[in-house]
């Protein structure tokens, strides 16, 4: 019965905030920091004790055909973990960073609606349900995007806003299809009448998805309005955007759709290759000139989307595995990646690399956690992001798709380089900063701290031992494709 | 088969406003048509030829009715159309006080 809690939790703290809270922000601050920790166990706990269980829940107790049912499977609890992970640091570094520029209460709310909404899509087995919670989740984006008030900020917002509901409505075009052909709105049975009607169907439906879910997850040709908005917004929604809300609206549906409703079919997986190729090289050559550093850092969240559509497509378990476990470290990366931009863009009120310098003195923490991420997202071991590029590389090579493992490796070098960039002229650079304008508090500290100390530990994920108890259930899901349906519909009800 | 032609034809409609409009009003008409267009497409696939509404009165017979389920998703769908609509609007006001335009070409200090 754990499972209506994720989505329970978080909406319940957005009313409460929204009536109790005054002016200030005290009241704000402790109910979304206690649901957070709440839903953060809540989905640890689950992921620790379930392992390869199906656990569904009807909602008002009506039964599969008719009424909307939740799902937690092993990829629920891992996508919800992560979520929770990010969005918990996120809530404390705002404290501090939100209270610099405001002293209110509705950012809080629209955090945890932001938090209900990547919940709701990540836990619900039903497509139309996905989408309104998915249309939560954006909402939230686009007023979180444009919350500092300035120019910039509502043109990105803008930009994001109007792509946002293109893609929601392709989407829901993509819905409305798949129902016509198998009057159902439940994945599982959707998956289970969708072998018998016309297969021409499935391509339609995938066309029209791989827009719609391309454009959340900015995939290369629909990645135009990502280096806006997620520089655009205040830090800790930046590494909540790039962290996990292009993963949970962009590539968990994407895998959820495509390998348990649609059975992977190869063409699909085809695409999925190209995409990610396109993305790891134009994303990285896009980032490697830019010298805002929250920009930089966009441009490469669409390059390391990339690895992760890759081995999507490899489509072999090892691949699969690179890809899971790139999109579990590629979150705890560029979040902290972020803060460190967001703290650094605090302290000296500015984000141009070139404006920076010696802020190994000014800012030690905030320098040496940035070192750690740095290494990590360019793939140095021992930390996280060599593991998992390399799992993708050597996938890809026994797939016989070498050259695809030669772009994955050419993007690897060239992410190497910009970020020596970044470090070279943004953290050692030459200007000589004696003071900071604002002191980056222990709250902020901690927040980057546990994130640093997180792209080691996660790195653990691969020994054997722990990997059959973390990441092998995960790509078992996604591998044995169909069974879902079994695993649904079969009747473990409530818990 | 005309009708569905024509419900694309609307979708293209709204696609092209979005693609080729240069003001933020028109864009977000422009979007509102685009929605129209699919929830057009949803309300078509639900309709029957000679068939009822579905509603089960006293004393009524139960004949062929048309499918309600996709009438309950539009009707989800337009409020939720609604939200995105003054979200846009909103963000459009906000432009023009900053910028004090609603041309696409002038709004355009983010680069790169």
């Amino acid at each position: 019965m754990i499972l209506p809690y994720y989505i329970i939790i978080p909406l319940l703290a957005t009313f409460l905030i929204t009536m109790i809270a005054g002016k200030k922000d005290n009241w704000a601050v402790i109910l979304s920091v206690i649901s957070v920790s709440a839903v953060l166990v809540l989905s640890l706990y689950s992921f620790i004790t379930m392992k390869e269980q199906t656990v569904t829940y009807e909602m008002s107790a009506w039964s599969i055909p008719y009424g909307i049912v939740l799902v937690q499977d092993a990829l629920t609890s891992f996508i919800l973990v992560m979520v929770s992970i990010i969005s918990f640091t996120s809530l404390i570094f705002s404290i501090q960073y939100i209270r610099h520029l405001s002293m209110d209460w509705k950012y809080y709310a629209l955090f945890m609606l932001l938090v209900t909404g990547m919940n709701g899509v990540i836990a619900t087995g039903d497509l139309f349900n996905l989408f309104v919670f998915m249309e939560i989740a954006l909402f939230s984006a686009f007023a979180l995007v444009a919350y500092g008030s300035k120019a910039e900020e509502f043109e990105a917002a803008f930009k994001y806003a109007v792509m946002g509901s293109i893609s929601s409505i392709l989407i829901l075009a993509g819905i409305a299809v798949l129902y016509s052909a198998t009057s159902n709105l439940n994945m599982a049975k959707i998956a289970e009448v969708l072998p018998t009607v016309d297969q021409k169907i499935v391509f339609w439906v995938g066309g029209l998805f791989i827009a719609g879910f391309g454009l959340k997850a900015a995939a290369m040709p629909f990645h135009a309005w990502l280096p806006d908005a997620h520089s655009s917004a205040p830090a800790p929604i930046s590494s909540m955007l790039s962290g996990v809300l292009i993963k949970a609206l962009g590539i968990y549906v994407m895998i959820r759709i495509f390998y348990n409703v649609f059975n992977a079919p190869e063409i699909f997986t085809k695409i999925f290759l190209v995409l990610g190729t396109i993305s790891i090289i134009i994303g990285v050559f896009l980032a490697i000139g830019q010298w805002d550093m929250k920009r930089l850092l966009a441009y490469h969240s669409i390059s390391q989307i990339g690895y992760i559509l890759l081995g999507m497509g490899i489509a072999t378990p090892l691949g699969i595995l690179g890809a899971v476990f790139h999109l579990f470290n590629h979150a705890i990366f560029k979040s902290l990646l972020f803060y460190n931009a967001g703290s650094v863009e605090m302290a000296l009120g500015t984000r141009d690399l070139r404006k920076m310098g010696n802020l190994m003195k000014v800012l030690p923490t905030t320098s040496q956690t940035s070192l750690i991420a740095s290494l990590s997202i360019s793939g140095i071991p021992p930390f996280n992001g060599f593991f998992s590029k390399l799992i993708i590389i050597i996938a890809a090579l026994q797939a016989g798709l070498p050259w695809y493992a030669v772009f994955a490796i050419v993007g690897s070098l060239l992410t190497l380089a910009s970020f020596m960039k970044v470090q070279r002229y943004g953290f050692k650079g030459e200007n000589v900063v004696e003071a900071v304008t604002n002191k980056v508090g222990w709250r902020m500290n901690s927040a980057m701290i546990t994130l640093a100390v997180l792209c080691v530990v996660t790195s653990l994920m691969i020994v054997p031992g722990i990997k059959e108890v973390t990441l092998d259930p995960v790509v078992k899901v996604i591998t044995d494709k169909t069974e879902y349906i079994q695993l649904v519909l079969g009747g473990m009800n409530g818990n | 088969m005309i009708v569905y032609l024509l419900c694309f034809a609307l979708l293209l409609v709204g696609l092209y406003g979005v693609l080729t409009k240069r003001d933020l009003i028109k864009i977000i008409l422009s979007l509102g048509i685009l929605g129209y267009a699919v929830n057009l497409l949803l309300i078509l696939f639900a309709y029957r030829n000679d068939s009822i509404y579905p509603i089960l009165a006293k004393g009524k017979e139960v004949k062929q009715m048309v499918d309600p389920l996709p009438q309950a998703l539009v009707l989800t769908s337009i409020v939720i159309e609604l939200g995105t609509t003054a979200m846009l609007v909103a963000l459009a006001i906000k432009l023009f006080e900053k910028y004090e335009t609603f041309d696409i070409t002038q709004i355009r200090r983010l680069k790169g």
